[in-house]
């Protein structure tokens, strides 16, 4: 079985995993991770599929593709078994919206050795007074204590806080 | 003694209700050495639960007392018919189990729990566990319900602040 890492993204509407994952299933394809959501008024996925070593799956997915107005990439050949990287530390930072915060936030994480796992953001609060807040969860690659000095640097206007993720394995 | 072969679902006996132990005999002590060599083989458990192996019997192991990051704890606890009488406090944490290998999820739990247990000896016990040894006991006592961390999972999006406590 070969592996490949499907995204599609187009303007939301009901019925987008169904039609997506049924002409899949009926191509004979075996869905492994998934991410979807609706970002804006798009709705995005991203999925690795396994399929046999033959198959285009670009021409399979065409008609839906055409159907729905989505967009779609694929990427071939991606690992069968990638390689897990568990998250230990979970991270949330808010502010009053402004340029720049994912930017700074993630540079002065990754210098301290912060690999993402998993990251999602948000703008609430009111039109005259957004509030930036993005939660993320990550592997501390030079340890916990690196993240946290690294957060002592980040500027007054911006919450951040750190929890460790301490997996229970029973 | 031996390591024995741990469960993995979509096992039947993972999923079906365990029975109370009624006899300490030389069979349940050695059963016991067994669940006990099996978890220690396990990559860094901090429990285990007779199910898990495939006998349907109210035993857990749990010792959270080598965690690299200290927790309160009450060190290696054979626990017997082990049932939890008071609870307080919700909390949500990230669980792993080795008959679920390869996928950890967000399961909410009791923050603190009151235990009644009998050890080996056949003495009774009742103490008070909090944070991660009372997550670790309950994780364990669910498999003697038949119960997975699966049936309890919430979305890892679920919450965007994970709030230490809600009540």
């Amino acid at each position: 079985m070969n592996w490949s890492v499907l995204t599609l993204v187009g303007a939301d509407q009901k019925g987008i995993v169904a039609a997506v994952s049924k002409v899949l299933f009926e191509a004979d394809c075996q869905l492994a991770e998934a991410s979807m959501m609706r970002l804006g008024g798009n709705f995005a996925m991203m999925l690795r599929v396994g399929h046999v070593a033959e198959m285009n799956l670009a021409e399979i997915l065409q008609p839906v593709v055409t159907a729905m107005q989505l967009h779609l990439h694929v990427d071939d050949d991606v690992p069968a078994k990638p390689q897990q990287l568990e998250p230990d530390v979970h991270i949330t930072v808010y502010g009053a919206d402004r340029t720049g915060i994912v930017a700074q936030v993630t540079s002065l994480l990754a210098d301290a050795g912060l690999h993402i796992v998993d990251l999602e953001t948000a703008v609430g609060g009111s039109s005259e007074r957004p509030v930036y807040i993005m939660s993320l969860e990550g592997s501390a690659g030079q340890g916990v204590e690196a993240l946290r000095s690294a957060i002592q640097q980040m500027s007054d206007d911006i919450e951040i806080s750190l929890t460790e993720i301490n997996t229970l394995r029973a | 003694m031996s390591v024995l072969n741990i469960l993995a679902y979509p096992s039947d006996q993972l999923k079906q209700m365990s029975a109370t132990v009624e006899q300490l005999d030389e069979s349940l002590k050695l059963f016991i050495r067994d669940l006990e060599e099996t978890r220690l083989a396990g990559p860094g458990a901090v429990g285990i639960a007779a199910p898990q192996v495939g006998v349907l019997q109210r035993v857990v192991i749990v010792d959270v007392s080598n965690m690299k990051k200290p927790c309160d704890n009450h060190g290696h606890m054979i626990m017997i018919n082990p049932e939890i009488t008071d609870w307080e406090g919700m909390v949500m944490g990230r669980e792993g189990c080795l008959s679920v290998p390869d996928f950890t999820g967000n399961v909410i739990r009791a923050e603190s729990i009151v235990l009644n247990y009998m050890d080996p000896a056949g003495d009774r016990h009742e103490i008070t566990c909090n944070g991660f040894e009372a997550r670790a006991i309950q994780h364990e006592i669910d498999h003697l319900d038949g119960m997975l961390f699966l049936d309890r999972l919430v979305s890892r999006r679920t919450d965007l602040f994970h709030r230490k406590i809600y009540k």
